[in-house]
């Protein structure tokens, strides 16, 4: 087992302090948005408008966001507990229940202030079923404006032009409209085309980040490490000159560790030697989110690419917004969003992506709450196996709902896939020395 | 005239036999037809019917299947339904079928449809996606566009064209499906003691195996039989059933409600049937149609947006005012997110509107009925007490 060499490099890193002070921010400004007269429009990460939103000067609050806070803080536990005792259900999703019991304990936000009531539900209804269902379950406490903005699947695993066509014109004659009347602001296509511009930026360096993880040792860890990555640009930040230089900072960050060799930054400093590369699907566990990444870090595994830093956008095989097409690049944005592609488009996602960036397989971390997600892993998994020839495992916990992390069982998991790729490997090199 | 048990015994014959003979046998008997299976809850099935095909409802496995492969395709914390349909899959009770749809019921049948590509390659699938908004220019717009392309595909699937002509009587012939179970379902509602809840659903359920036209045949005839014969009437309640509109309750807990002393006179089984609430017409553009009875004059279920707050579970009231009903009864798949998600607004709806109600989970091969009939016969002996206070 390697031990990861301590290291202040975490303190020093500018964009991690970037980071914080940017969500901070926004979760102040929130905070006080009644005071300062601002108008809040809550709205989900996968398939958010926020180039949109900023355009009509209102500010983003994200429910899943808050349970995902909530859940780092030890505190989504009881929130979850408190929505089941209010009559939801133990099966369904517990990013939703976390929610609801937060707000029906006071709505305090995770940074320990108030969130405001949201003057408006904007549900970019994307890559879930359960998002429409969360929804009416917010307007019928906030009874606020709610607009609905239907984004078709990718059934067929690409974008036809009804698709494309439907989304716009519900921008155009229904979200853009009605979010003028909710804000009194006028809507204003340059200030838009701004907005989209500075998004494109950002995610060009966002890419070249996550794809860095090509580089032998990687220098980012694309899954634990990845989920801080994605932060500003799934969530309030994307299409600001904060995210641009937040992005910015970050590429120079990590270019600066391949030039030096380095693998990635763990809460413990720096990872030792690289001893597996992994591929994973599915969300990760929030409530037991260091102990989790420590069970991968702790044995030299390094996640090189992950499906869930898509799960707010797909960006790696070209797609940029675009301010010369503002309202089809939302469209296109938000139908590309990982969990509104087919299953085949997933498969072939994570098949190409154990290829080109070198991965020993393909791990799952299969979660409860979440069938957008779950429903169809197994198969993925055994997919993904035969087209790669590389080994696969499935691991189950839950988002934010810790009755459903189990430590040991996740820990065994991980340590029998281990000794499995490395008996592939030995095989591998057996059958290579014998050719 | 047939009587009741014997058109019943015919329904459950066709209920029970999972490798689907009366299809096969009508796809065997002329060269070159097709079968098009579908999943809840709905999708357009006269466009099927326009192109000489026969729509087969896909609606799992109940409790007579055993599951052996599906498990290895599903977590445990997924519903039944899933699986089950990949079990008839997996074992080849479904090789006659040329083409599935997966309409836009939730995710998991959603994700199924990708599963179906990859799983078999050489058969039509199909995701249908339904509009969740509900203006004619936008969500009305894009459905009926998404019809043109299923229409396109499933003329490669028959081998010919599906003209406009053979939809209008497509439509003309689904139209009287509908009224007559409208018919059977408004009988119940009045003489539920004559027209057993288990015996309503067998007679429905056979529409989604036989040819249309057979169906209505059928419905007419139980219908006929039904009234005509003498039956006791039970001193029970009477309550609608809601959240069974996709995985399918075990036929043993239709007959445990009314055993336990509930009459069921609304129901959201087999939705399909009544989807579209009145008769869609036959003059015009019908794909147009189609697209408009759908925004304009569908069923409501958790599976579709409520764009109006006021109208959220209004539905449930009124089919409990319009049907005499005096409670309701939310028997949910487990895991089921949408209809477990709904399941408290529609609650407080029915609080504010002084309806009782109880609530339970099941799976469509739930084996052991005691614990619904007892708390089914506790509400019904409630509900009593209640009214005669
Ligand atoms: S089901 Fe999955 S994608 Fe949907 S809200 Fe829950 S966690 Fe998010
Ligand atoms: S039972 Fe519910 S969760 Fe399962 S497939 Fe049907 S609608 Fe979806």
């Amino acid at each position: 087992m390697s031990t990861p060499t301590p290291s202040t490099e975490v303190a020093k890193d500018t964009s991690m302090l970037q980071q914080k002070a940017m969500i901070a921010g926004h979760y102040d400004r929130l905070a006080t948005a009644r005071e300062d007269g601002r108008k809040v429009c809550s709205t989900f990460v996968p398939g958010n408008l926020n180039e949109l939103i900023m355009s009509f000067d209102l500010l983003n609050n994200l429910p899943e966001v808050n349970a995902i806070q909530s859940g780092l803080r030890k505190q989504s536990g009881l929130y979850v507990m408190e929505a089941e005792k209010h009559g939801h259900s133990e099966d369904v999703c517990t990013y939703v229940k976390s929610d609801i019991g937060m707000i029906l304990k006071g709505n305090v936000g995770p940074y320990g202030k108030p969130l405001p009531d949201p003057d408006v539900l904007l549900l970019c209804y994307t890559g879930c079923y359960t998002f429409m269902k969360w929804f009416e379950l917010l307007r019928e406490r906030y009874k606020c404006e709610t607009i609905f903005l239907q984004i078709p699947y990718e059934g067929d695993g690409k974008i036809t032009q009804n698709m494309r066509d439907y989304v716009v014109k519900q921008l155009k004659e229904d979200v853009i409209p009605t979010l003028e009347r909710v804000s009194g602001v006028k809507f204003d296509i340059d200030r838009l085309r701004e907005y989209l511009r500075n998004s494109a930026k950002a995610e060009d360096d966002l890419v070249h980040v996550l794809q860095a993880a090509k580089t032998k040792p990687s220098p980012i860890d694309a899954y634990f490490g990845g989920i801080y990555y994605i932060g500003p640009i799934f969530g309030a930040f994307r299409g600001t000159e904060d995210a641009i230089g937040y992005y910015r900072a970050l590429r120079e960050e990590i270019d600066a560790r391949v030039a030096a060799g380095q693998g990635p930054v763990t809460p413990e400093g720096d990872m030792g030697e690289e001893k597996y590369r992994l591929v994973v699907e599915g969300p990760p566990n929030y409530t037991s989110f260091r102990d989790f990444w420590k069970m991968f870090y702790d044995e030299g595994a390094v996640v090189v690419a992950s499906s869930y830093t898509k799960v707010g956008g797909v960006y790696d095989f070209g797609f940029r917004h675009d301010p010369d097409h503002p309202l089809e690049s939302l469209a296109d944005y938000c139908m590309g969003c990982y969990t509104n592609r087919n299953l085949p488009q997933r498969v072939d996602m994570l098949a190409n992506y154990v290829d080109e960036y070198q991965a020993d397989g393909l791990l799952i971390n299969s979660i409860k709450s979440c069938n957008s997600f779950s429903a169809g892993q197994l198969l993925i998994m055994r997919e993904v196996e035969k087209r790669t020839g590389k080994p696969g495992a499935f691991i189950e916990t839950d988002l934010v709902d810790p009755r459903y992390f189990s430590p040991a069982n996740v820990k065994n998991r991980l340590e029998s896939y281990f000794q499995m790729i490395d008996q592939k490997r030995q095989g591998g090199a057996v059958a290579g020395e014998a050719a | 005239m047939a009587a009741t048990k014997d058109i019943v015994a015919r329904c459950e014959a066709l209920f029970e036999d999972l490798n689907f003979e009366s299809a096969r046998a009508w796809k065997a008997a002329e060269d070159g037809r097709k079968v098009i299976g579908y999943l809840p809850v709905y999708v357009p099935r006269e466009i099927i019917h326009a192109g000489g095909m026969l729509p087969l409802g896909v609606l799992g496995g109940g409790d007579r299947l055993e599951v052996i492969h599906g498990d290895a395709y599903y977590q445990s914390y997924i519903c039944r339904i899933p699986r089950s349909t990949v079990e008839l899959g997996v074992t080849k009770r479904l090789d006659f079928v040329d083409g599935m749809l997966f309409p836009s019921t939730c995710d998991v049948i959603r994700n199924l449809s990708g599963m179906w590509k990859l799983m078999f390659p050489e058969v039509y699938t199909r995701y249908v996606d339904v509009p969740q908004n509900f203006d004619d220019e936008l969500g009305g717009a894009f459905f009926r566009q998404e019809m043109e392309e299923l229409k396109e595909g499933l003329e490669g699937v028959a081998g010919r064209k599906i003209t406009d002509d053979a939809i209008r009587e497509s439509i003309a012939v689904y139209n009287e499906n509908r009224r007559l179970v409208r018919e059977l379902y408004a009988f119940r509602a009045k003489q539920p003691w004559k027209t057993p809840s288990a015996e309503v659903y067998l007679v429905v359920r056979a529409g989604m195996v036989l040819p249309i036209e057979e169906h209505n045949q059928l419905i007419r005839d139980y219908l006929a039989a039904a009234d005509a014969e003498d039956r006791p009437m039970r001193d029970n309640c009477r309550i609608v059933l809601t959240g069974t509109f996709c995985e399918q309750p075990p036929l043993n807990l239709i007959k445990s409600l009314e055993l336990a002393g509930c009459y069921v006179v609304d129901d959201d089984l087999l939705l399909i049937t009544r989807w579209l609430l009145d008769d869609v017409p036959t003059e015009g553009d019908p794909l147009g149609n189609l697209a408009r009875a759908f925004l304009h004059n569908s069923e409501s279920t958790s599976a579709k947006y409520v764009d109006d707050e006021a109208e959220k579970g209004r539905y449930l009231v009124r089919a409990v005012k319009e049907t005499g009903a005096e409670g309701v009864i939310f028997a949910a798949p487990s895991f089921c997110d949408p209809a477990l998600l709904d399941r408290p607004m529609l609650q407080n709806e029915l609080k504010a509107n002084n309806i009782p109600y109880i609530a339970f989970k099941y799976a469509e091969n739930s084996g052991q009925m005691q614990p619904i009939r007892e708390q089914a016969g506790t509400f019904a002996d409630s509900i009593k007490l209640w009214s005669a206070a």
